[in-house]
């Protein structure tokens, strides 16, 4: 498992009306195997940043590496889960979909079905394996989504608030299988989010990000046992500690 | 407003799902209803010999005149030639229209190139250039297929093209993502992600080539074809054979919109859900 | 790159292509490999245009065709819109006359010229009635489907607002399928002006823009046929943009009830 440094990085966005920052300098680092959640106010650069590093954007300045290799495009060491549910192809069943990416390294057709069929146990989704994503729920296909992003085997898993479209039992429970998936793997995962109470829940370390035009402002240890009690004492601490982070005093809940 | 299509609003009637036999037989009557009143009509009209008999003939000499044509293998044979132009013809144009029409939709600079073209191209009714096909290339075959090509190339690339831009930026980085090249990336994403369009303008473009065939061999004096075959009928104005020779194109028509690409859908865009059948 | 630049860029190619276009026709015309009177130059065709229209014969062309196109599109409007609305309206009309229009519709309006020419006789009664023939299905299913598209919720709210029928019709059904029937003008025009086309090679005679392109065949005069081409593409357009585009964008999308095409 490698670890990612990200280095002094900045965004400009080219756009009609003018040059906007998406970023600015943001420099942090990830161990391998650590799950970080990034959290900041909306339109702060959560998705840039996660873009940069997913190599669909270059930045304008600074640089990403990965093992102390530079990131130049995208590439199988890192999976990819969206937040919108239109990620999976429609023209593919569950199974065709985690399958992709073992597709696309040419391997034969038994055994990415059975690697794929693998994962979608991982996800608690065998059953379905044979059916097509408009015939899954919403939080059933961000589960394939992350199983496709899991198939191929890459290090770091990039995450999108991947959840956030969904409803609140919902998420609960995908958040409380995330944890599990990652226990189980032990992937190097970096997740976008704008919801503490989640950043709390998941991650080993919480980076949080200023307003627009965002850099980080401070990091935090969630120093808790694992599975996490999301109404023990400690855990409402650090909710409050990330919210004063944010500019938001308000009470956790 | 191109993918607004005229071409099947029937179907999206009342679905009559599985019903008892009492109401499929009141459906089938309700059907049969208008045209017997049409038909009566028009037998009560013929046969007070209001028209003269040649030109306003009884459906009973149009029956007649369809079954002995069909059984002397004439009919038949018109009907095959008209096919086998429709079909050479509209191949050339759905090769050609989804190759351009990728090309317009993945590259600015064919876009570019092709759009002012096709802008220009579409307007204009396909049979207008029928004349100058004809002069250029001669009566017959040849002339025929390729204006079948030219009328029904455009709604082809133009379907294509919107596709093109319709296929979503995170199925591209997805497949991205998951280590897909140029090439696989064309084939396992952009292709099925632009089918449900393609699908659309091969199958208005169809339509509009059957529009016009007809008229095609009516202008190219090509020796077999219904149109030719109504055409020549006028000569010795039997309008019983024209009559016959218009229920087969409006049974091609139909089979045409129906069944030709009512099953390639099902079994692809309607059961990935990205149409609704 | 902004996106002025490229506009900018697309208007360029978009010119070379079409000139590069243009020239290559010209040095095929001037090549001599193919006789004359089949290539005309281009300023051949702009000189026979230009004496077409100085001389009056074109515009005279033009005329009967306007009036034939018009004429059946006026006609089938009359007939479509309110036979539409009828069968959207009162199950038994459309249990009359679907069945009807779908027996009818997939016959190519010019496949009954032959039938026309031998009960009407070659002129404007078969040209008009081509016409109108392929311009009545779009115009009559577009406000069939309108009128079925209607939210129920609208009618329901209406009604609650004690709407009567009469009101009920002019206040909420007509408005709420228009943005179908403008659509449905749109399409019948189309087929419209490529029936005229057609049924005027087939069945006038003297005048018409389809009777000159078909008559210049016979003369080997293809300056006449592009000239009159280049007239149909131009009054296509001018409808097709200009007319239904307006039309559109005073009525419904002013509405917001259709999104403006991008073209
Ligand atoms: N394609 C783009 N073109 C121009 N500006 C953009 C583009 N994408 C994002 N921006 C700008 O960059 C900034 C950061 O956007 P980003 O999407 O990364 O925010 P975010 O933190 O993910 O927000 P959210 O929580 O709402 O998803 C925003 O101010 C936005 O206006
Ligand atoms: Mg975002």
């Amino acid at each position: 498992m490698r670890p990612i440094e990200i280095r002094d990085v900045s965004l400009i966005y080219e756009t009609p009306a003018g040059n906007v920052p998406g970023v600015q300098s943001v420099s942090f680092q990830i161990a391998a195997s650590e799950f970080v959640c990034i959290v900041g106010p909306s339109g702060c650069g959560k998705s840039t940043l996660l873009n940069i590093i997913a190599g669909f954007l270059t930045p304008t300045v600074g640089e990403i590496r990965i093992d102390g290799k530079a990131v130049t495009g995208q590439g199988q060491d890192r999976g990819v889960v969206f937040q919108d549910f239109a990620q999976l192809f429609p023209w593919r069943t569950a199974l065709g979909n985690v399958a992709f990416g073992l597709e696309m390294q040419g391997m034969e057709k038994n055994r990415r079905e059975t690697i794929a069929m693998e994962q979608l146990g991982l996800v608690k989704l065998e059953k379905f394996a044979q059916s097509y994503p408009h015939h899954l729920s919403g939080g059933m296909q961000q589960r394939v989504a992350i199983a496709r992003a899991l198939a191929y085997n890459p290090a770091v898993l990039l995450m999108d608030e991947p959840f956030a479209a969904l409803d609140a039992l919902t998420r609960d429970d995908m958040q409380r299988l995330l944890a599990d998936v990652w226990r189980k793997t032990r992937k190097t995962v970096i997740y976008v989010t704008h919801n503490v109470a989640e950043a709390v829940y998941l991650a080993d370390r919480v980076v949080v990000m200023t307003p627009h035009p965002g850099t980080v402002k401070t990091e935090v240890l969630i120093r808790l046992p694992r599975p996490r009690d999301p109404l023990s004492v400690e855990f409402l601490d650090y909710q409050r500690q990330l919210l004063q982070h944010l500019g938001q005093h308000a009470a956790a809940g | 407003m191109t993918m607004v299509s005229i071409v099947s609003p029937i179907s999206n009637g009342y679905s009559t799902g599985p019903e008892k036999i009492g109401s499929r037989w009141r459906a089938f009557a309700r059907t049969a209803f208008p045209f017997l009143v049409v038909g009566g009509i028009w037998e009560i009209v013929a046969h007070l010999g209001i028209f003269p008999q040649r030109l306003f003939p009884t459906l009973e000499d149009v029956a007649i005149t369809f079954v002995q044509l069909t059984i002397s293998g004439i009919l038949p044979h018109h009907v095959i030639e008209t096919l086998i132009r429709l079909f050479c013809g509209f191949a050339l144009a759905g090769t050609m229209g989804i190759l351009i029409g990728i090309a317009m939709g993945q590259s600015r600079r064919a876009e570019d190139i092709f759009l002012p073209l096709v802008s220009i191209g579409a307007p204009i009714p396909g049979l207008a250039y029928a004349p100058l096909f004809l002069l250029w290339f001669g009566l017959g075959n040849l002339s025929t297929i390729l204006l079948v090509a030219f009328v029904s190339v455009f709604p082809v690339i133009i379907n294509t093209w919107t596709g093109g831009k319709a296929v979503r930026e995170i199925w591209v980085r997805s497949a991205k993502a998951m280590g897909s090249d140029d090439r696989q990336l064309f084939r396992y994403v952009i292709l099925p992600g632009t089918l449900p369009y393609i699908l659309t303008g091969l199958r208005l473009g169809l339509a509009q080539a059957w529009r016009i065939l007809v008229a095609v061999e009516m202008l190219a004096a090509v020796p077999w074809g219904l149109g030719w075959l109504i055409f020549g009928a006028r000569e010795f104005l039997n309008t019983d054979v024209m009559l016959a020779a218009i229920v087969v194109i409006g049974g091609i028509g139909l089979a045409l919109e129906k069944f030709v690409f009512k099953r390639l859908e099902d079994y692809t865009v309607v059961r990935w859900g990205m149409m609704v059948s | 790159m902004t996106n002025a630049s490229v506009h900018i860029r697309s208007a360029r190619r978009a010119a070379i292509t079409l000139l590069f276009a243009a020239a290559v026709y010209e040095t095929l015309a001037r090549s001599g490999i193919f006789a004359a009177a089949l290539l005309p130059t281009l300023p051949q065709v702009a000189q026979t245009l230009v004496a077409m229209l100085v001389d009056g014969t074109m515009v005279w062309h033009v005329a009967y065709t306007l009036y034939r196109v018009i004429f059946g599109f006026s006609l089938a409007v009359a007939v479509g819109v309110p036979l539409g609305i009828l069968m959207g309206r009162f199950r038994a009309v459309e249990n009359f006359f679907l069945p009807l229009a779908s027996a009818l519709m997939p016959i190519p309006s010019l496949a009954w010229v032959p039938v026309f020419i031998l009960w009407f006789g070659i002129g404007n009664t078969t040209t008009i009635l081509i016409v109108f023939y392929a311009a009545t299905f779009p115009m009559l299913l577009n406000a069939w489907s309108g009128v079925r598209a209607v939210n129920p919720l609208w009618l329901r709210a209406a009604g609650v607002m004690g709407a009567s029928e009469r009101r009920l019709f002019w206040k909420v059904i007509v408005p709420g399928a228009s943005p179908f029937i403008i659509t449905g003008l749109r399409q019948a025009f189309l087929r419209a002006w490529i029936a005229v086309v057609g049924a005027e090679m087939l069945a006038a005679s003297n005048w018409g823009l389809g009777w000159t392109i078909f008559d210049a065949k016979e003369f080997l005069n293809a300056d006449v046929m592009l000239a009159s081409l280049a007239v149909i593409g131009c009054i296509g357009f001018i409808f097709e943009r200009l007319v239904f585009g307006s039309l559109e964008r005073i009525t419904v999308i002013r509405w917001g009830m259709m999104r403006a095409a991008k073209d």
